[in-house]
């Protein structure tokens, strides 16, 4: 694998995180708990796919001349990089939001490496993203504390929201050989050294959420890699590609 | 125009003679072109009529999220997407600023929030009609937005403060909204056969319910001359429904599609364009719960504060043990 087929791949890892991300959140428009988390989770949304316009524009640009359009709305699944945990379904707003925690927890530890990449464009990518996800770690950690410490119905649905998504946790922080290329060239730190900061972080908000970190430490893996998505993809993608699909060739 | 057909409270304009001392410096008060703020003394009517009003705004920028974001996550390249998510959070954003406006006549949010769900307060019928295509998005901007503005504007100089701003605020939004609507649907008009058809679908579903968000013909309403004396309501339903009508064909001329009104011409006389009026049974039947959504969009909101109860409980929970043991440690 060359340096650049590397690279590719990891831009098109962070921006499918972002991407995939971003939609699942999008589906919340209209139908939040309350005002203000339909006015935040649009913002998220708005964030993420803003990001995501930077990571796949660059991953398109080293691949020899694709737009993020084009890598968005015409790959097929097994293309996609992005991790497990965030094609998984929203399930209910507890679900969505623990998730969020877990996915920007380690976003947030990773776009901080990132800023001093040796690729200036990735750490000016970073450096943008940063920001914007240091908001959405703060409020989805506070949300996070809140509801595992709020009511009793509150907190068992934070510990089943908890205990469904921790098995997607670990796949955050496999090594393949992208990231072994990446980590030597010190474009992106190797993320089984983030696990330690990470797990100090996720110990410390489930403490003050009263909820229970479980002991297994099973990882599903398969989507930074594309080697087995879980079957959500493919639905997902059916609705978001859908129009490029059916129209193709047609500028919107 | 998100507030349409609201009742004033009252009986009419009282003469000078009629009102009390009170009511006479209100009133010199609005004519004189100084803001009402929530402490100054107001009558019960102006105070109701109000609370209709600003909330029924509100309620409409809250369930118009669902036409909308019906398409968001099929939208069809990442910076319409993006568009549209920013345009959705704004109109969350006004519904929070109106409803922060209707609060301080007295009134809470959960309250309002209650008489949306359980049918005792309107939103605007507009939002009872689906979104199908892709060039719906557009044309809810282009011409829903465009509806809205054509009223919102004017209540900029509305006589009640805190709605003056929360409308002022919302304008500069809004006009945004409009602009991006016509280019994403002058994209169409201007692309593939297919995109076209869609664009001119979509105008043809939204043209009748456009000019129905101005509501029927209310120039001779004693309700509504109440309402504009208070300037709570500037101009009338024909006069808006009019501007709009004239401000719009040019923009549907120059995309090259075709409004769906046989009767619409230029009347050289009048300065104006002549046009069909909606036809108001259907208007009446929307209105009544009949419209193609309003189930669907009612139910979707109810299902969402139902199903975000606990979410609502579990922070307010939070919040009290948090308050708890920092007392505690004081």
């Amino acid at each position: 694998m060359t340096h650049d087929e590397a690279l590719a791949q990891f831009l098109l890892r962070m921006g499918d995180n972002t991407l995939i991300l971003g939609h699942r959140v999008s589906e919340w428009c209209g139908h939040a708990p309350v005002l203000e988390e339909d006015i935040a989770l649009a913002n998220i949304a708005l964030d993420l796919i803003g990001q995501t316009q930077m990571w796949l524009g660059l991953a398109g640009q080293i691949q020899g001349g694709q737009s993020a359009d084009d890598l968005a709305f015409l790959r097929d699944a097994w293309d996609f990089r992005n991790v497990l945990l965030v094609e998984v379904p929203n399930g209910d707003f507890g679900r969505t939001i623990m998730r969020q925690f877990l996915f920007d927890a380690w976003h947030s530890i990773v776009l901080e490496q990132l800023q001093s990449s040796a690729d200036d464009r990735v750490a000016a990518i970073a450096a943008k993203a940063r920001k914007e996800v240091a908001y959405h770690l703060e409020r989805s950690r506070d949300t996070v504390v809140g509801l595992g410490d709020g009511t009793e119905e509150s907190h068992s649905r934070m510990q089943g929201a908890l205990d469904y998504l921790w098995p997607y946790v670990g796949e955050m922080f496999a090594v393949d050989e992208v990231d072994a290329i990446m980590t030597d060239a010190g474009v992106a730190p190797n993320p089984f050294d983030l696990r330690a900061q990470y797990d100090a972080l996720i110990e410390k908000v489930m403490t003050k959420a009263t909820l229970t970190i479980p002991e297994n430490r099973f990882a599903h893996k398969g989507g930074r890699d594309g080697r087995m998505h879980t079957e959500h993809l493919g639905h997902l993608l059916t609705q978001m590609q859908w129009l490029q699909r059916a129209y193709p060739g047609a500028s919107w | 125009m998100y507030a349409q057909m609201i009742k004033t409270a009252g009986t009419g304009v009282k003469s000078r003679e009629e009102m009390t001392e009170q009511e006479r410096k209100f009133q010199e008060k609005i004519d004189a072109d100084i803001k009402i703020e929530p402490k100054d003394w107001m009558p019960d009517d102006y105070r109701a009529t109000l609370i209709r009003q600003i909330s029924q705004h509100a309620h409409s920028e809250i369930v118009g999220q669902l036409p909308e974001g019906n398409w968001i996550t099929r939208a069809p390249t990442l910076e319409r997407k993006a568009i549209l998510l920013a345009k959705v959070q704004d109109e969350a954003g006004h519904g929070l600023y109106l409803y922060c406006a209707a609060e301080t006549l007295g009134v809470s949010r959960d309250e309002l929030t209650e008489m949306l769900l359980d049918g005792r307060m309107k939103y605007s019928s507009i939002f009872n009609y689906p979104t199908l295509n892709w060039a719906d998005i557009g044309a809810v901007g282009w011409l829903v937005d465009g509806a809205a503005i054509m009223n919102q504007v004017p209540l900029q100089r509305t006589s009640y403060g805190p709605y003056s701003r929360a409308m002022i605020r919302i304008c500069k939004e809004e006009s945004f909204h409009q602009r991006q609507g016509y280019d994403a649907i002058r994209k169409m008009a201007e692309g593939t056969p297919q995109q076209r058809k869609m664009a001119q679908d979509a105008l043809n579903r939204f043209w009748f319910p456009s000019l129905m968000m101005f509501g029927p013909s209310d120039k001779e309403s004693v309700h509504s001359a109440q309402s504009m004396a208070w300037k709570i309501k500037i101009n009338t339903n024909d006069e808006l429904r009019q501007k709009f009508v004239d401000q719009t064909v040019p923009q549907a001329d120059y995309l090259g599609l075709t409004i769906p009104d046989p009767n619409l011409k230029w009347n050289d006389e009048r300065g104006h364009y002549d046009f069909s009026e909606p036809d108001w049974s259907e208007f009446f039947d929307v209105i009544k719960g009949n419209g193609p959504c309003n189930v669907d969009r009612l139910a979707a909101r109810n299902k969402a504060w139902d199903d975000g109860k606990w979410v609502r409980e579990g922070l307010l929970a939070h919040a009290g043990k948090k308050r708890a043991r920092n007392l505690a440690a004081e």
